[in-house]
Order: structure tokens, then sequence, then C-alpha cells
């Protein structure tokens, strides 16, 4: 099985790699269009600030090129925030693959929202083996909005937000799957085998 | 719903885990990968690796640590331990840290904590305080405790954060070792004060002791070492006890 992980300036994506080869997944980094078309799964990591993100993708193309991809796809983190309309973050246009709204979570409590909590509503294959006691790691400023089709598990902190979307070829996780012990990993695992 | 964590610490020289009681006295407590990946396995929440090495090769070998770290390990982790640039920052969030650390370095030099942050994001810049009541008043302590500074430890903390900290490692010196409690109220005071997560360390013992630091001190984390090291306070047990207290906790 060959992952590609979308390189561009996004941190620590070293911790996806290893995961995936803890997996017996063949992944690698790369920003090559060739590479990323022929792989079996793509995952779009990401930790950092969405514009200018969205203006790496853009520079290279990328933004194009992960609108048109038809495999199996997983944005994780910022990858999630940066697949839906726009973020607040800086006024940011995004790639549009969910009609979702990504905002910033109101100064009620402690911002980012850091550390383990749990899934709720959970509706997905991409879920299978896993329920409502199961834990993710987050680390986050932005929230996407919960979309009545897309949205395939929730969480909540201070509100109820998407943890996980879902449409057609692509998947999104707001929480670092490859930082979430053994529920991070059977994540991964589904992923890989769907 | 967000949990409380529970963070073992791992104090690292030449490669090894060490603890001593009041940072002066080093035991040997095993190899830090093997260590930490028995507490991921156990349930710890993350893990803070802490180098207490002092010679020039330092950099290289912890480079070389944290690579190990991050390809066996499936939790967050956080390095700290002399970091003071934004190319150490750089070297060790490449090799896969999650966090990095710093304590005397951003009381020498507080602008690095905006450069960290800008560079980096805040969510991964955490900044460490040691704390230590001098007649009266908390004030920070650099170089492992030993050196008192003039910063008083609550406008310090809000400076950080202000600067871009993501997150305060608080260790009170005057509970660090002696097992009789953490130090709550300094804890709960910083927690209440600030728009940032805090980490409280230093003075577990017991497993009411952990129960109290996030009721009473209203912390987001509490980490510990030896009594994690010498299996006197199992995680599993620790979790189901918290648990059982009514304190949110990932089982």
């Amino acid at each position: 099985m060959n992952v590609a992980v979308i390189k561009y300036n996004a941190g620590n994506v070293q911790s996806v790699l290893y995961a995936l080869e803890r997996l017996g997944a063949n992944a690698s980094l790369t920003d090559d269009w060739e590479t990323i078309k022929n792989a079996d799964r793509v995952i779009f990591p990401g930790q950092g600030e969405a514009s200018t993100a969205m203006s790496y993708l853009k520079a290279r193309k990328l933004d194009q090129l992960i609108q048109e991809l038809k495999q199996p796809f997983l944005g994780i983190c910022l990858g999630l925030q940066l697949l839906c309309d726009h973020s607040e973050e800086n006024d940011t246009p995004c790639l549009g693959i969910f009609p979702v709204q990504v905002k910033k979570f109101p100064p009620y409590d402690k911002v980012p929202h850091i550390g383990w909590n749990n899934l709720e509503n959970l509706k997905s294959p991409l879920l299978e083996g896993l329920d409502e006691t199961a834990y993710a790691y987050y680390v986050h400023s932005f929230y996407a909005e919960i979309h009545p089709d897309y949205t395939i598990a929730t969480a909540h902190y201070m509100l109820d937000f998407s943890a996980l979307l879902h449409r057609d070829n692509y998947y999104a996780m707001q929480a670092h799957p490859e930082k979430s012990s053994t529920a991070g990993e059977k994540i991964l695992t589904n992923f890989l085998n769907i | 719903m967000l949990t409380k964590r529970i963070i073992p610490c791992l104090d690292i020289k030449d490669g090894r885990t060490v603890k001593g009681v009041n940072f002066l006295e080093l035991r040997d407590a095993g190899d830090p990968v093997e260590l930490g990946r028995i507490y991921a396995q156990e349930g710890a929440d993350e893990l803070v690796f802490l180098d207490i090495t002092a010679t020039v090769e330092k950099r290289k070998t912890l480079v070389e640590l944290v690579t190990k770290i991050a390809k066996t390990i499936n939790i967050p982790f956080t390095v700290g331990g002399g970091i003071s640039t934004v190319d150490d920052v750089k070297a060790l969030l490449n090799a896969g840290a999650d966090k990095i650390s710093i304590n005397s370095s951003a009381v020498k030099n507080p602008s690095i904590v905006n450069e960290m942050a800008r560079e980096f994001g805040s969510q991964c810049i955490v900044v460490a305080i040691d704390t230590k009541d001098v007649d009266g008043v908390d004030l920070v302590h650099t170089h492992g405790g030993r050196r008192p500074t003039t910063l008083v430890t609550q406008r310090w903390a809000q400076e950080v954060c202000d600067r871009g900290a993501g997150e305060i490692l608080l260790t009170s010196m005057d509970h660090d070792g002696v097992k009789s409690g953490f130090a709550n109220g300094i804890t709960s005071e910083l927690s209440s004060m600030l728009s940032i997560p805090i980490i409280a360390s230093g003075g577990a013992g017991t497993m009411a002791h952990f129960k109290d630091v996030f009721t009473v001190g209203k912390a987001d984390a509490a980490l510990a070492a030896s009594i994690f090291h010498f299996k006197e306070i199992p995680i599993p047990d620790l979790k189901k006890y918290l648990h059982g207290e009514g304190v949110a906790v990932r089982l």
C-alpha cells in the first residue's frame, strides 16, 4: 500500500509517516503531482496557519490537484480545515470539498483546545470498531461546524463541532490520529482498508 | 468531554532516564524509549522528556533520541532542556517532537517566546516555570531551581502567555521531590488567570494529590516522575481512581 503524504509547510508531518510505517504502509512525503496522483491513499496532514498554507498550496497548484483526486484521501487537523469552504483564520478561502465554515473557538474557555476528547455521534465505516468511549488527541484553536450530511463524528468543547467529515473519497479528522494511541491507529487502519 | 491529562516526565542524561530527589541525587530508571512506550501502553496521555545532559554533543544525541521516540510512541510528547534557539526547536520538531519546552532561555531572552510561537505556532511552545516561595512572594527560579530571579511568578506567567506560549509547565520547587502534594494555590491562581492550559508539576505522592491538583488546583494536566518510574502509583490505577472521584480522564 503506497501512501502519499502531501508535503507543504505544515508542522510535525514526521509523526504521520512514522504512524503509517508502524501500520506497515509504505509512506512517503511528497509534493510531486504524479506520485500523489498514483498513490493508493493520500494523506493531507497539517499544523500551522490557514492562509500561509493555502498560499503555499496555490503556488504549487496543489490546491487543484487535491480537488481532482479520486483515491481515499484523509485530511488531518489543519488538513481538515483547509478542505472546508472558508476559515475565519485570517479570513481564508479554502478548498471547498466540504460546504462547511471553520470558526474560531469563543473565549469562554482556554484556547487552543489541547488534549484528549471523546468522539460522539459516530457514523462511518472509517470509525468501525470505535464507540463514544474512544478518545482522540486535539490541538486546535479553530473548529469546523457540523454538517447534517458530511459530519461523521462530533466532539464537544464549549460547543459541538465536526470531529470527522466524509464526502465521497474525502475524509477528514480534526484530532491527530497519529498521536491518538490505539484509537488513532484503528482509524488509520480503517482508512488504509477502505 | 476534554479530559485531564496525566504526564510522566522522564529526565534524560546521556540517553538514559534519571530522576533526582529535589533535583540533586540522580537515580537510573531505565531506557527512555522503552519506558515511554510502556507509559503510552499504560494510558499516559502525554510524555515529557527533559534532557539534563550538559555536554557539547547534547544536541545531536537529543535529536537522535527524539527520532527513536517518535518512531515508537503513539501519543504526544514534549522535549525540553537547554533549548534556546529557533534552530534547536526546528531540529527537534522535524525529528518528530510535538512540543518543546523552554525555561531559563525564556527568562534570559523573553522575546524568544514570540519568535518561536510565530515560527512554529503557540501549540508547540511550552514555557516551563520553576517557582519558589521567597518570603511570601512566588519568585521564578532558573537552572533547575537553583538560581532565583527577581521575576514574580504570576507576572512572568502572564507575560509568556501574552508572548505566545501555548502551555505553562509550572513546577513548585517547594514541593518537588517531597511527595506532599502539588502546589494547588499558585496552580489554581495561574489556571484561573490565564487563557492557556497549566501543567502542574512537583509534589505528587498519592493518588489523592492528583485529584486535588485537578479540582482544587484547577490544573489541566499533572506531571510526575519518580512515583511512576518506581511504580509507586501505576497509571491505570490512578486513572481508575480519578474516574471514580468524578475527574474526567481518558480510560
